[in-house]
């Protein structure tokens, strides 16, 4: 446990860098002999291929670009001897890690997130961490990640073919994409989907937002169990909001239907539409609110003295300012209603079932690899969702910024 | 400036007393605010509050009882079920006068399914009865006593009696009592056979799994939200995405993401036996059973758990933990002395927030849960689609919404409802 002094040591190359190098390539190298049947020759191999591989280019190539692109070539071309197309990408990527690690540690970057006086168990602890955060991470992402490819899977198999991790072509096919848009069982839940989760959002944003300008008043007479009114929707337990609603809406149908004589159908969509609605509130409560907190409200004021009057001021003032927060939990309260499965099978019947209904009873029953076909394109959607919230964040942080505070 | 000095209540300009003008504003201002909540505040006490409240009703209502047999509940209460002795001939009169309009209604089999929960067999014994009783003359054909024993020996039988005796009246606890696994006997209150509590088992399990989850979000939740409050803002958005990503794509998405993942053939299993470390013929059994819901939840909750976390962490100074090193604490002292106190209003929100979701939970459990990994919502599902027990559901959904709702309070009280953020 040396201090040490100096900014940016350059480690030993033979008692440092190359026996991690070595250890590195070890690992990947007994991946590589576990597959060949040959685990200790693979760890072997694996180390003495590392070293040379961050002797080599430590020592010949300073330029770290190049090396890396070096590392990865030699590394892929001996993957493609040794076992096919698969093996060039593998190596690839292994060649990739390995010159990466070597210049890591080579140049001292390793230390670079820690202060100057920092031991050296203080370096191998905040690497450590990083590591421990990084595997925490893939744990997050690997699941959504790992269903992408698998959607594309020739066969009706939840696992990768050995064709599959050969990358040859023919492992790959469309085939469930096709089932998904073919299939009257698929088509007819996303069309539903796609009828209530929209109406469902018009109703919870136009009186979520005017609840929100109400509450964000300064004297509103019982605001805490307004509050706590509006937002029970989201605390409560799904199950338990079925439960209730199951009865009640059971009710609601046979009034709509006795005595306003609307279709079954009909019926049906308006209780699911409404019940999503009350689901989706909480959310646009609290976006909005917190979007309004920002607003200044002198520039009611203003336009107030400048003769407009409170419609005008909302619509030509008030709206443009917090619409960014509005269409943000417009977005929450859709995907609310669109990734909803148990209210619908409680209040909805067979004819409103919807794409989440149809992936639940999939996943209960017999799992068809078609779900991850669907699941492929949710996630597809989620990220466009994700997208627009993140500008619509900057736009609103950048209005923010303009109006005085 | 003479005006301010003369005697007399301050005026505004339209000579109204100012106090009472600046009270008719503020009234004018309340009254706006409400009208423009007024709306939302009713569709909310309407499609939802009322929901939950005819269920709570539910969970104690007994009308069906009365209702179907209001002879026979009259004629019930000059019984005296201690003496041991069957009803004497008016009750069982009672009986055909009330079962002959319920067959015509066709409510007899409602009655007797509901009698059912509180005493096995009765269903059936409704069920035969009803279809002779139906060509009974009532003024001719008595005494009826023996008649009925003859139809359904189970008439003479005295707990039948006690059991509509005792259900008799407009409310009960008995779903309560059932959800509580426990029994309203000739004898009391008591505890129902060890074979038949279920719900307390479920109950503790269904606490117990939402602790561990907890725990593990917690332990996963923490270092990721030091990382991302400790770096710089470019890279902590980046990072911040792969937190967001999952938290914004579909809850089934996921559990499907899961089922593939933890099956016998599927990816982590393949790849234990590709590197070695698991036989091909035994594969682990990861799904189906409490491990798979407490892994697939944990990764469903975890956002839940990083996002309040990281809104807490992001305001605590870094500079406190490097005074606390150069006053000579050590990494472990600085971190737990300094920093940990500091961040605990996080972890109460998070863990809160977290525990009181996965309490509640149904799909992912119901999905990849099997049978000994369900919680007491899959119960309640079960009771309202399958069994159609709905006062039980009712009553163990009163259950959990109370314990939800402590909760809730709690969490109101750490963080306050209006501190929610999202995103």
């Amino acid at each position: 446990m040396s201090i040490k002094t100096t900014s940016a040591p350059t480690p030993s190359l033979t008692g440092f860098t190359l026996p991690i190098n070595a250890a590195a390539g070890g690992l990947l190298g007994y991946l590589v002999g576990t597959a060949k049947d040959a685990p200790l020759l693979g760890i072997a191999g694996g180390a003495v291929f590392a070293i040379l591989l961050a002797f080599a280019i430590i020592s010949f190539v300073p330029e770290r670009r190049m090396g890396r692109l070096i590392g990865a070539v030699a590394t892929g071309l001996a993957g493609l001897a040794l076992s096919g197309v698969a093996g060039l990408v593998f190596g690839a990527i292994v060649g990739l890690v390995l010159s990466w690690l070597a210049y890591w540690l080579h140049t001292g970057d390793y230390r670079a997130n820690v202060p100057v006086y920092a031991t050296s168990g203080d370096v191998l602890w905040s690497n450590t961490f990083r590591l421990i955060c990084g595997l925490i991470f893939f744990f997050l992402i690997a699941p959504i990640v790992v269903v992408i490819p698998l959607s594309f899977n020739a066969e009706d198999f939840f696992t990768f073919t050995p064709k599959m991790l050969a990358l040859d072509p023919e492992g790959y096919s469309l085939k469930h994409y096709q089932d998904f848009m073919t299939n009257p069982d698929w088509l007819r839940p996303l069309k539903n989907s796609f009828i209530i989760a929209p109406f469902a959002t018009i109703i919870s944003v136009s009186l979520g937002t005017l609840a929100a300008i109400g509450l964000s008043q300064s004297h509103v007479p019982g605001r805490r169990a307004i509050m706590a009114i509006l937002i029970s929707p989201m605390i409560v337990p799904l199950i338990i909001s079925a439960t209730g609603m199951f009865f009640f809406y059971s009710g609601l149908g046979s009034f709509l239907e006795d005595t306003l004589h609307l279709s079954k159908d009909l019926s049906g969509y308006i209780k699911v539409i409404l019940a999503h609605a009350v689901l989706g509130i909480p959310f646009v409560i609290i976006t909005v609110t917190a979007t309004l907190v920002g607003f200044d409200r002198s520039l009611t004021r203003a336009a107030a003295n400048m003769g407009a009057g409170p419609v005008r001021t909302f619509f030509k003032v008030q709206m443009p300012l917090i619409l960014p927060g509005v269409i943000s939990g417009g977005l929450f309260a859709f995907i609310t209603s669109f990734d909803e499965v148990v209210v619908v099978l409680f209040v909805g019947s067979a004819v409103q079932k919807t794409l989440p209904w149809q992936m639940f009873i999939g996943l209960r029953e017999q799992i068809s690899p078609t779900i991850l076909a669907v699941a492929t394109i949710l996630v597809a959607i989620s990220i466009m969702l994700l997208a627009t919230l993140e500008l619509l964040r900057r736009r609103s942080e950048r209005l923010r910024g303009m109006s005085p505070t | 400036m003479s005006e301010t000095t003369h005697a007399g209540p301050m005026l505004a300009a339209d000579g109204t007393p100012l106090k009472r003008s600046l009270a008719r504003a503020l009234r004018r201002q309340k009254l706006r605010a409400l009208a423009l909540i007024a709306p939302l505040l009713i569709f909310v006490l309407v499609a939802f509050v009322t929901p939950i409240v005819s269920m709570l009703w539910r969970s104690v209502e007994n009308a069906i009882v009365p209702e179907t047999l209001p002879l026979t509940v009259e004629a019930l209460k000059s019984w005296d079920p201690t003496k041991g002795e069957l009803p004497d001939e008016a009750v069982f009169a009672a009986m055909v006068a009330d079962l002959q309009v319920a067959v015509k209604a066709k409510t007899h089999t409602r009655l007797g399914t509901r009698l059912n929960y509180e005493n096995p067999g009765i269903s059936s014994m409704f069920r035969s009865t009803g279809r002779s009783v139906g060509k009974w003359d009532l003024a001719a054909d008595g005494p009826f006593k023996e008649r009925l024993i003859e139809a359904d020996k189970g008439w003479g039988d005295i707990d039948v009696w006690k059991t509509i005796l005792r259900y008799s009246g407009h409310y009960t606890s008995g779903y309560f009592l059932n959800a509580a696994d426990l029994e309203n006997t000739a004898e009391g209150i008591q505890l129902r056979p060890q074979e038949q509590r279920i719900y307390m088992t479920l109950f503790v399990r269904t606490m117990w799994m939402s602790l561990l989850i907890t725990g593990s979000c917690l332990l996963l939740g923490y270092p990721v939200a030091w990382l991302l409050a400790n770096l710089r803002a470019s890279t902590s958005n980046v990072l911040m995405i792969l937190v967001l990503l999952p938290f914004w794509t579909s809850l089934l998405v996921r559990t499907s993401a899961w089922k593939v993942l933890l099956q016998q053939q599927g990816v982590i299993n393949d790849l234990l036996v590709w590197i070695g470390l698991v036989d091909d013929a035994n594969r682990l059994v990861m799904i189906n059973n409490q491990f798979g819901t407490i892994v697939a939840m944990t990764h469903i909750l975890l956002p839940f758990m990083i996002l309040p976390l990281y809104s807490v962490m992001k305001t605590i100074p870094p500079s406190y933990l490097r005074a606390a090193k150069s006053l000579g604490a050590t990494n472990w002292t600085a971190f737990w002395r300094v920093y940990f106190p500091q961040s605990v209003p996080g972890i109460g929100a998070g863990s809160i927030l977290v525990f009181i979701l996965a309490i509640g939970y149904y799909i992912t459990p119901e999905l990849v849960g099997g049978t000994q990994g369900v919680f007491i919502s899959n119960r309640i599902a079960f009771h309202i689609s399958s069994s159609l027990n709905w006062g039980l559901a009712a009553a163990l959904g009163t259950i959990l919404l109370s314990v939800v709702l402590l909760l809730y309070y709690v969490y109101d009280k750490i963080v306050g409802i209006d501190n929610v953020k999202l995103g």
